[in-house]
């Protein structure tokens, strides 16, 4: 994260998929002792990453990271189960030494992204499919659809904003 | 969507500066608190005798204890500000709640029983209910705002934290205006005035501070 936040893309994503991998652990055995289908454990892999780019500058350098990344799960974990009417008590404590799950499975990719992300803007929407789906970088992305890369990222922000708070109202 | 795809979209999305919850509210507190010392240049205006109340001890004391209310709010709502659940604030609280306790044992001691309850009552108690709740309304919308950026364990408690620091920044500015200064006038009326800032915090916080 230390690295990430000196502007190192490479340690950045090597953290992320780290903690989506600790995460696909933590979800999928939450929601099966919640007695829930763990199809959308992906999704809310998804959701809690995206929460925790978006809220990175939360985080005490001065303090150990894994507390940090603890609590912003359980947070949406705790989200997800109550407005799915589970109202017990998510204690991931016990659930963080558990095995962490690889992506590879039967339970395939997350579907909300793909379907939040059509009721984006256009412009947003392309632009996170860009440099998601069809894995370019900002000026790439920039060049085809005719903006500099600076405006490419100040609306791919944008667009991260907008995905996170549909994930919320989707929710509710 | 598969994971990989997704934090790609996240790496991309790179950005300067860190802002970290205290930058972001000293920020939002400088901005807000520029507006009310505006209205209050415009429409209040220091007490005449500001130079002579610096020399008085009961001034110095009332400025002192605002602003280690300004600094004990300023700690609790950063630490609010976080996701991580944020242990009891009474050691953030504690030198306030002594300093204030000193405060009105002392006056006690030194003013006779007969005048105990003319200065708690002053001569400004309505316009202080009235303006610090106005001196506080700047800075704690431009909060609010400043904290949805951040992610915190419990967006009501974070929204009334905001209030209370919104609330002791007013204090502090209304405090150069009002001449009751007396410990037992400050240490009824200032949080009576607080109380509605604190409660326009939680409920701003529960409704705009969820994450």
């Amino acid at each position: 994260m230390r690295a990430a936040r000196l502007g190192d893309d490479a340690a950045y994503r090597r953290l992320l998929m780290q903690v989506a991998t600790w995460l696909r652990g933590i979800t999928r055995r939450s929601l099966a002792a919640a007695g829930r289908r763990v199809d959308d454990s992906e999704d809310i892999v998804q959701e809690t990453l995206l929460a925790m780019h978006l809220k990175r500058d939360t985080w005490d350098e001065t303090q150990p990271l894994e507390p940090w990344l603890r609590a912003i799960a359980r947070h949406k974990l705790v989200d997800h189960l109550r407005r799915r009417g589970v109202t017990d008590h998510v204690d991931i404590e016990d659930l963080s030494e558990t095995l962490a799950a690889p992506a590879n499975d039967p339970v395939g990719p997350a579907a909300d992204a793909r379907r939040l992300l059509a009721g984006l803007p256009e412009r947003q929407r392309r632009i996170v499919e860009g440099v998601s789906l069809d894995g370019q970088s900002a000026q790439e992305v920039g060049a085809r659809l005719g903006m500099s890369e600076g405006a490419v990222r100040v609306t791919l922000h944008r667009a991260l904003k907008a995905l996170a708070a549909a994930y919320r109202r989707d929710r509710s | 969507m598969k994971t990989d795809q997704f934090v790609a979209a996240l790496v991309a999305d790179r950005k300067g500066s860190v802002w970290p919850p205290g930058r972001l509210m000293a920020t939002a507190i400088a901005i807000g608190g520029l507006v009310s010392l505006a209205i209050f240049a415009l429409e209040f205006g220091p007490r005449v005798d500001l130079a002579a109340a610096f020399r008085t001890w009961r001034f110095d004391l009332k400025l002192v204890l605002v602003l280690v209310a300004v600094v004990a709010a300023f700690g609790a709502c950063s630490t609010l500000a976080r996701p991580v659940r944020a242990g009891s604030l009474l050691p953030r609280m504690l030198p306030l709640i002594v300093l204030a306790v000193v405060a009105v044992v002392i006056e006690l001691a030194m003013l006779p029983r007969a005048s105990w309850a003319t200065r708690l009552i002053g001569s400004n108690a309505l316009v202080c209910l009235t303006a610090i709740p106005l001196f506080a309304l700047a800075p704690l919308t431009v909060l609010i705002l400043a904290l949805r950026r951040t992610a915190p364990a419990s967006p009501i408690r974070s929204g009334a934290m905001a209030g209370a620091l919104a609330a002791a920044a007013a204090a502090a500015i209304y405090a150069f205006h009002c001449f009751d200064d007396s410990p037992l006038f400050v240490l009824t009326w200032y949080p009576l005035a607080a109380l509605p800032v604190i409660a326009a915090g939680a409920l701003a916080g529960n409704r705009l501070l969820r994450w």
